[in-house]
C-alpha cells in the first residue's frame, strides 16, 4: 500500500471516498431520523393537548364560562380552522420563534421561556456537574477495589441512591440545611441580579436532590464498564509491560470505559430536565418544569404544548449530538447507522 | 455468595410491603377514612402505633393502604409494558432485519427519546388525575423497554439450533416464538419485571406528590409525603414515614432483580441493563 505505485495510490484514493461516503450516509440518516423524531413528537403532543375531551377553549375557562366568552377565546386562540390548519400554524409558529401567547400572562411565551431558562439551564449544568464530579472518582475507586469492602459499600450507596425518591430526599435536605442548619435557601430563587453566589445558593440543594440518584445510576455504570475493560487484552500487556493497576485504569482503561458513561450521561441530560418538573415544584424555583406546571393547574394550554415541545426538542437534540459524538470517537459506531 | 443475600433480602424486604398490602385489603388497625382531629399529629408510639397525621388518620393504616395503591399502580404498568412490549418484542426478532422489526424498533427509540415524566404529568393533566391515567402514563413507557428486551434476547435464541430443528420439524415463526424463544427469555424479563416495578413505585410516589396520581381519599404515599411537607419540622414522622416505605419497597425490588438476576442466569447478566 505504502510503496508510492500508481495503483496503490489510487486505491488509497478510493478507501478514503468511500469512508468519506460511508461518513456522509450515516450523518444524512441521523439527521432523517432527528427530523422524523421531531415531526411524530410535535404531532403526538399536539393530539394528545388539542385531543382535549370536548372544546380546548372551553376546558381552559372551565365549567361556568359564558358562551361567549369561550367564543372569544375560540378566536383568539386560533381554534377555528381545522386540526390540520392549526398544527401547521403552530409547527411553523415555532419554528420562527413565535411560540404563541399565553393565556394567562398575557405575554408571548417565548419571552416566559426564555425567563425560565435561565433558571432550569444553570440548575441542570449543576446538577450534572455534580453527579459527574461524585459519580465517577466513586466508580473508579469501586472498580479498582472489586470485590472488596469500599467496593461493597460503594455499592450499596449506589443501590440506596437510585431507590431514593429525589423529592422526598429534597424535603430532608431543606430539614437539615435550611432551617435547622439555615446554609442554603429552602426554596424561592432571587435571580441572577442578586449575583451569582445568592443565585448557586438558591440552586444549590435542588441540584444536589436532583444530582444524587443520577450520580448512583453514573457510578453503577463507570464502575461495571471499567471493570469490563480491565479484563481486556491491552491492559494485560499496560501491566505486563510493567505499569501499575492506577496507571493501567488512568491510561488505558479509562478511556475505553467512557463511551458506555457518555452514553448514560446523554440520557441523564433528558432525566434533568423533566425530573426538574418535580424538583423545581419542591424549591418553587421559577424554571421551565414549573411553567408547564403552572399551565397545567391553569389550564393556559398554549404553554404547556409549547413549553412541552420544547423540551422533548432538547431532549431529541442531546440524543443526537451524543450519537454524532460517539461516531467521531469511536468509528465502529458509525456502522450500527 | 451475593446473589441469595440479596434476593432473600430483597424477596423478605418487598414480602413484608405486598403482605401489608394484602392485609389492607381486608383489615387495617384504624378506617383510613376516619378523621379525628382532635387526635391529630400524635408522634409514633402514643396510642398509635406510628402516630396520626394532620387530620388524625392512623399513619399505619395509612401505610398499609399506601402500599396497596402504590403495588397496585405499578403492578398493572408492569403488566401493560409486558403485555404489549413481549409480542412486539417477539414479533420483531421473528421478521429480524425486514421492514416491521426496522418500523418497530425505529418507535421504540422515538418512545425512548421522550422525558417520559413530562409526558406522564401531560397524559394526567390533559385526561384528569386519577390512579387509572397514572396506570397508563407509567404503562406506556414500559412498553419500548420490553419490546427492546424481547427482541435482544430473542435473536440470541433464534440462532439457536434446536430452533433450526423446530424449523425442520414444520413449525411456523408464532409457534416456535411461543413454545421455544418466550420459556428461553422467560428469567429476562422477570428481572426486568422487578426493575420496572420499582420504577413504578417511584414514578407513582412523583405523580401523586405532584397532585397527578390517585385522589383522596384513596392514601398513596406520593401524596402523604407532599401533606406532610407543611408539617415537616413539627411532626417529622409525617415525612419520613411514607419516604422510607417507599425506599425500603423500591430496595427491595432492586435487590431482588439483582439476586434473581445472578441466580436464573449468570450468562444473561450482561444483556440486562
Amino acid at each position: 500500500m505504502h510503496d508510492g505505485s500508481p495503483d496503490a495510490k489510487g486505491l488509497a484514493r478510493a478507501a478514503a471516498f468511500a469512508r468519506l461516503a460511508a461518513m456522509a450516509r450515516y450523518l444524512a440518516l441521523r439527521f432523517l431520523s432527528l427530523a422524523l423524531s421531531l415531526a411524530v413528537a410535535s404531532v403526538v403532543i399536539f393530539a394528545v393537548i388539542q385531543g382535549v375531551p370536548g372544546d380546548p377553549a372551553a376546558f381552559m375557562l372551565g365549567l361556568n364560562a359564558a358562551p361567549d366568552t369561550v367564543a372569544a377565546l375560540r378566536s383568539e386562540l386560533g381554534l377555528e380552522g381545522g386540526l390540520a390548519q392549526r398544527y401547521i400554524a403552530w409547527v411553523g409558529g415555532m419554528a420562527t420563534g413565535d411560540f404563541g401567547i399565553s393565556y394567562t400572562y398575557r405575554v408571548p411565551v417565548a419571552d416566559l421561556v426564555a425567563d425560565r431558562l435561565a433558571v432550569s439551564l444553570p440548575l441542570a449544568a449543576y446538577a450534572l456537574l455534580l453527579s459527574t464530579a461524585l459519580a465517577l472518582p466513586a466508580g473508579m475507586l469501586a472498580a479498582a477495589r472489586r470485590g472488596g469492602p469500599v467496593d461493597w459499600g460503594i455499592i450499596a450507596a449506589t443501590q440506596l441512591g437510585i431507590a431514593v425518591p429525589n423529592f422526598w430526599f429534597a424535603m430532608l435536605l431543606v430539614v437539615l440545611f435550611a432551617i435547622t442548619w439555615p446554609v442554603f435557601s429552602a426554596g424561592g430563587f432571587p435571580g441572577w441580579e442578586a449575583g451569582l453566589f445568592a443565585g448557586l445558593k438558591a440552586l444549590t440543594l435542588p441540584a444536589v436532590a436532583l444530582a444524587l440518584p443520577q450520580a448512583a445510576i453514573l457510578a453503577r455504570v463507570m464502575r461495571s464498564a471499567l471493570i469490563e475493560t480491565l479484563h481486556a487484552d491491552y491492559i494485560r500487556t499496560a501491566r505486563a509491560k510493567g505499569l501499575s493497576e492506577a496507571a493501567a485504569i488512568r491510561r488505558h482503561a479509562f478511556r475505553n470505559a467512557l463511551i458506555p458513561v457518555l452514553t448514560i450521561l446523554g440520557l441523564q441530560f433528558s432525566f434533568l430536565l423533566a425530573g426538574a418538573i418535580i424538583i423545581e415544584n419542591v424549591f418553587f424555583l421559577p424554571g421551565l418544569g414549573r411553567l408547564i406546571f403552572q399551565g397545567i393547574t391553569a389550564r393556559d394550554l398554549i404553554v404547556v404544548q409549547s413549553v412541552t415541545m420544547l423540551l422533548v426538542f432538547a431532549v431529541i437534540l442531546v440524543t443526537f449530538l451524543v450519537d454524532l459524538a460517539y461516531a467521531a470517537v469511536d468509528p465502529r459506531l458509525r456502522k450500527r447507522g | 455468595m451475593r446473589a441469595p443475600v440479596s434476593l432473600v433480602l430483597g424477596a423478605a424486604l418487598t414480602g413484608v410491603f405486598a403482605l401489608a398490602a394484602l392485609v389492607s385489603l381486608v383489615w387495617t388497625p384504624a378506617d383510613v377514612t376516619a378523621l379525628a382531629v382532635g387526635e391529630r399529629l400524635k408522634p409514633p408510639g402514643t396510642g398509635a402505633l406510628l402516630g396520626t397525621d394532620q387530620l388524625g388518620r392512623d399513619m399505619a393504616s395509612m401505610l398499609m393502604a399506601g402500599a396497596r395503591t402504590s403495588i397496585a399502580v405499578a403492578l398493572v404498568a408492569v403488566g401493560i409494558g409486558m403485555g404489549a412490549g413481549v409480542p412486539l418484542g417477539l414479533w420483531a426478532a421473528a421478521r429480524r432485519g425486514g421492514l416491521v422489526d426496522e418500523v418497530l424498533m425505529r418507535a421504540n427509540d422515538l418512545i425512548f427519546a421522550f422525558p417520559a415524566l413530562v409526558i406522564a404529568i401531560l397524559i394526567t393533566a390533559v385526561f384528569g388525575p386519577s390512579a387509572v391515567n397514572a396506570i397508563l402514563a407509567i404503562g406506556i413507557f414500559n412498553i419500548p423497554v420490553f419490546a427492546r428486551v424481547t427482541r435482544g434476547a430473542a435473536l440470541t435464541v433464534w440462532s439457536a439450533e434446536f430452533i433450526l430443528a423446530a424449523r425442520c420439524a414444520g413449525k411456523g415463526a408464532t409457534r416456535i416464538s411461543v413454545e421455544h424463544i418466550l420459556p428461553n427469555i422467560a428469567n429476562l424479563l422477570v428481572v426486568q419485571g422487578t426493575i420496572q416495578f420499582s420504577l413504578g413505585i417511584l414514578a407513582e410516589a412523583g405523580l401523586s406528590y405532584v397532585g397527578l396520581g390517585a385522589q383522596p381519599p384513596t392514601p398513596s404515599w406520593g401524596r402523604m409525603l407532599a401533606e406532610a411537607q407543611t408539617f415537616f419540622y413539627s411532626s417529622p414522622h409525617l415525612a419520613v414515614l411514607p419516604g422510607l416505605a417507599i425506599v425500603l419497597t423500591v430496595l427491595g425490588l432492586n435487590m431482588m432483580g439483582d439476586g434473581l438476576r445472578d441466580l436464573l442466569d449468570p450468562r444473561l447478566q450482561r444483556a440486562v441493563r
